[in-house]
């Protein structure tokens, strides 16, 4: 049994004027110390996503239905209390803006200590003291001295390491990390996803990282999924997905990526991009949520939504045309 | 930090002397004669030339100003037209009831329209946070004095719960004391409590959407946490800002409510004054009431630190 | 190099294609209003606020056609009635009809409101422009502003009172007085903040005089928070006529303002409360209408001013 599935999440979000479908009818799972990369582009229902899986999303406006089953569990079905105890205990979160997700009244070491209290029943100096373990375990210097100091004290990425010692803290089964590394500097960001690598195998965590970084996906993942317009369009172990992407949009995305050192090669230097927008996910979209911006999309594809089928061994695509190949039953 | 005590104390004396100037300087700015307005249509021109004296209207202007000033540093605010006593006195004599008013409504409006604020914002939308809304709108458009005779009237008058009217002094027990000053305390506090639960409401509104929020979530802090600890210590500056400000509506509120609520303070005394054209007794009790609400200013501006370790002086 | 060889040729036909399962809505759908109720549903503030106002100004306009008699007549004989078919709202200690003098009284009170909401509004708005372009101005002008409001407004327009003669004239006069502060505050910083503006910036650099900025950028920014500015001190203004009548301080008891009725009926308050009670009624419920206003006008204008007042 996975760790993690997601079955039919739906997401939706009521507004003046339409209800937003952030979220709809995603379908995944992520095994135990396994890294899933969950890539798009803004907007396209990642983030909604991960929020949605420790139910950080305000109801109303918002409403999620389908399963979400965490070891057996389905999180859907729980109180707010048994959520809690979860949220930061078994599943914990790592945000994308480091400079504002720390509270800059709190010192570092009672925020990393919160989590301990919380939810190892710490006393403040026993939850003092392991913040700064914590601290040394993600390479801050000088632990003792910073965890009494405040956010504004720290750098950007001091701050994202502070995130990542607040959520495993409490030795989390899975980590979520939501674009951790956007924010960083080019150098920090190599820093702090080795960080994250080393620490996912000390604590043995799964982690599902989401971001628009093909880069950083290649870098950690071992599976990903790709979303387009709240779906899951195409599925598959990264280096296949890399090698042999079978959705359009999955391809428009790679095109769209600079190679290191094709200019050198002499290769076609010109960035491939996707034409068009995201359709607006207010209006509900007969066909392929795709068609509107795919240079292949027919009248088909625009009247029948296709289905996710399996292209080939463990490779996933929702694509009406994506070449199939024989799939060992 | 001591350095910056020293000149924000400093920076409150060119305001303190503005408000001086401008109070003193009220007798030349009024059109007519202010001597004849103030001894009133059936005055003799005798007492008109007794009140011109006493006022040192007759006097150069500068002359005066500086006289006057030298006087209220020496604690001197000069001497009733009316009883003929020193303004200082008065003031002694009637500041302890509107001291108790204030401090009660302060304390009453404070533990009552923060929590209101705090529970709107997290209720936003519902019903609750209309009522807060809807309450605190009520609150900014009936004047104090309707609010004081509403509450005197179903909760003195009808219901015989509590005094209608009166003050006790403090030294004779706490229980008389805070009985005569609940009424007077609340329909003071309304306004107060309007304003304050709504700049609460929008502090709180903007700091609940912020990134660290979603952190304390996804941390599994429960609500009463991320309200009161995560939360409301990002939104005290902004509040307490307003809280300071507000001293300014419970001053002017505290003159009508003594009227309805007959309590002998300041209020009561301005009030009187006016009626008497005892114009020595308004410029002290405004100088007074102002350079109160310019210093409870400067105490909370020094108080900022406490609640945000980012600013710094 | 992704490709479009990756795709499979054109034998894909609609009955060999897997369609996805259809999705549920869990959400009822949202309903859209559009048109005059619409406007009026999205901004309930404004729809409640201004009819109300509206429904005071055509009160206080055509006050001797709704059943009033002279709200001056004194009438020994009938004092102190009770609200009753003949007088709706009974009669005060001088036999006078309440009904009459409530009605008349709403002239007052809306005089009141808006006379100082304008004239605030133009001094507010003269002295903020100064300040915010004349930077030796701005220092002094500043420091006045900070000294005036120190003190609580409803004490300066006391003493204002206790100085001149009884007169609406002088109560609108107190009233504004001790309302500018505020009023030019707010326009200073919205001018501060214009100027960081990079078109007002260009403006400056490629030489057009100052004149013409204000009136073309600076002015036309101003009036959506001025408007909001003006209704709230409308707003607070009748209260302060009624509280500076109410003590004694205000119009001339001649004259019949909600703040004089109220002031009048005082001393009987406990035995005769509705003398109180029905001009407090409609002072409180006008009051409300153009805070009521004020809130919608803020948020349907500015959204993000909203934070701010």
């Amino acid at each position: 049994m996975a760790l993690l599935e997601v079955e039919n999440l739906q997401t939706h979000f009521r507004a003046a004027d339409g209800i937003n479908r952030a979220v709809d009818g995603l379908n995944f799972h992520v095994n135990a110390r396994e890294t899933v990369a969950i890539v798009g582009e803004s907007g396209c229902g990642k983030s909604v996503t991960a929020m949605s899986i420790l139910r950080l999303i305000p109801e109303p406006p918002g409403k999620i239905a389908g399963a979400i089953r965490f070891d057996g569990r389905d999180l859907l079905t729980l109180s707010d209390r048994e959520m809690r105890a979860i949220r930061g205990n078994e599943i914990s979160m790592i945000f994308q803006e480091p400079m504002t997700s720390l509270n800059p009244v709190l010192t570092v070491g009672k925020q990393i200590g919160e989590t301990l209290r919380l939810h190892q029943g710490m006393s403040s100096n026993q939850a003092e003291a392991r913040a700064v373990e914590m601290l040394k375990l993600v390479g801050i210097p000088e632990p003792e001295r910073r965890v009494r100091e405040y956010p504004h004290q720290l750098s950007g990425g001091m701050r994202q390491r502070v995130m990542i010692a607040i959520a495993l803290a409490c030795n989390p089964k899975l980590l979520i990390a939501d674009e951790p590394t956007t924010a960083l500097d080019v150098t920090i960001q190599a820093q702090i996803l080795d960080l994250m690598r080393d620490l996912k195998n000390t604590v043995g965590a799964a982690i599902v990282i989401i971001t628009h970084d093909l880069g950083v996906v290649a870098e950690v993942a071992e599976r990903v999924i790709v979303m387009y317009a709240g779906r899951k369009v195409e599925e598959a172990a990264v280096e296949k997905l890399f090698r042999n992407p079978r959705h359009p949009y999955t391809q428009g995305l790679l095109g769209s990526m600079p190679k290191l050192g094709s200019s050198l090669s002499g290769e076609e230097t010109r960035l491939q991009e996707i034409p068009g927008l995201v359709p607006s996910l207010k209006r509900k979209i007969d066909g392929c949520v795709f068609a509107s911006r795919c240079s292949y999309a027919t009248d088909l594809c625009r009247t029948i939504s296709p289905a996710l089928e399996e292209k080939a061994e463990g490779h996933i695509a929702a694509c009406h045309y994506a070449i199939k190949e024989a799939v060992a039953a | 930090m001591f350095a910056y005590v020293i000149r924000r104390i400093l920076a409150t004396i060119p305001v303190m002397a503005i408000v001086a100037l401008f109070v003193f300087s009220l007798l030349y700015i009024a059109p007519g004669d202010p001597a004849a307005v103030i001894a009133g249509d059936q005055a003799t021109p005798d007492d008109v030339e007794r009140i011109r004296a006493s006022l040192g209207l007759d006097r150069p202007y500068l002359v005066r100003f500086g006289a006057w000033v030298f006087d209220i540093i020496r604690g001197d605010l000069g001497v009733s037209i009316f009883t003929n006593l020193p303004v200082s006195l008065m003031i002694k004599q009637r500041i302890e009831p509107t001291l108790s008013l204030m401090l009660v409504t302060l304390i009453l409006a404070i533990s009552i329209a923060v929590p209101m604020g705090v529970v709107a914002a997290w209720k936003v939308g519902t019903w609750i946070d209309r009522a807060v809304m809807g309450f605190a709108v009520l609150g900014f458009s009936v004047p104090v004095f309707v609010v004081g005779y509403l509450l005197a009237y179903v909760f003195a008058l009808q219901l015989d719960w509590l005094p209608v009217q009166g003050y006790t002094s403090i030294s004779q027990g706490f229980g008389p004391w805070i009985e005569n000053l609940i009424l007077p305390a609340i329909a003071l506090g309304s306004v107060y409590i309007a304003l304050i639960a709504r700049i609460t409401r929008a502090t709180m509104l903007e700091v609940l959407q912020q990134d660290y929020i979603r952190t304390a979530r996804a941390k599994g802090a429960g609500q009463r946490s991320i309200l009161f600890l995560h939360a409301l210590k990002n939104a005290a500056v902004p509040i307490v800002t307003v809280i300071g400000i507000g001293i300014a509506l419970l001053i002017g509120g505290a003159v009508v409510t003594e009227s309805v609520f007959a309590i002998p303070g300041l209020g009561r005394l301005t009030v009187d004054a006016i009626l008497r054209r005892d114009y020595p007794v308004i410029q002290g009790v405004i100088l007074l009431f102002s350079f109160v609400y310019v210093l409870v200013n400067l105490g909370i501006d020094l108080l900022y630190t406490l609640f945000d370790p980012r600013i710094r002086y | 190099m992704a490709s479009a060889s990756v795709l499979s040729p054109g034998d894909v036909t609609p009955g060999s294609v897997k369609a996805a399962a259809p999705l549920p809505d869990i959400m009822p759908p949202v309903k859209a209003r559009k048109g005059l109720w619409g406007y009026m549903y999205r901004n309930p503030a404004i729809a409640i606020g201004g009819t109300i106002v509206l429904a005071m100004i055509l009160m206080a306009i055509f006050a001797p056609f709704l059943g009033t008699v002279d709200p001056t007549a004194l009438a020994p004989a009938r004092r102190t009635r009770e609200p009753s078919a003949q007088y709706w709202f009974g009669t005060d200690m001088l036999g006078r009809d309440v009904y009459s003098r409530v009605v008349y009284g709403a002239r007052v009170s809306l005089i009141v409101g808006f006379a100082v909401a304008f004239f605030s509004s133009v001094a507010g708005l003269t002295i903020g422009l100064i300040s915010g372009f004349i930077r030796w101005a701005d220092n002094i002008i500043m420091r006045i502003m900070d000294g005036l409001m120190s003190i609580p407004s409803i004490l300066l327009a006391i003493a204002l009172m206790a100085l001149t003669r009884g007169s609406v004239g002088n109560v609108i006069l107190a009233i504004t007085v001790a309302e500018i502060p505020r009023v030019s505050r707010l326009v200073r910083g919205v001018v501060l903040s214009l100027r960081e503006q990079p078109y007002v910036d260009a403006a400056i650099a490629s030489g057009t005089r100052t004149p013409v900025i204000i009136w073309r950028h600076i002015l036309p920014n101003t009036i959506a928070p001025m408007t909001v500015q003006a209704t709230y001190v409308c707003a607070s203004a009748m209260i302060v006529e009624s509280i500076l009548s109410f003590i004694g301080a205000g119009t001339p008891p001649i004259i019949p303002s909600w703040g004089n009725i109220m002031a009048e009926g005082r001393a009987l308050w406990q035995v005769k409360p509705y003398i109180v009670f029905f001009p407090a009624l409609f002072l409180s419920v006008t009051v409300l209408a153009v805070n009521l206003l004020g809130d919608g006008l803020r948020d349907a204008l500015d959204p993000r001013m909203a934070k701010r007042i």
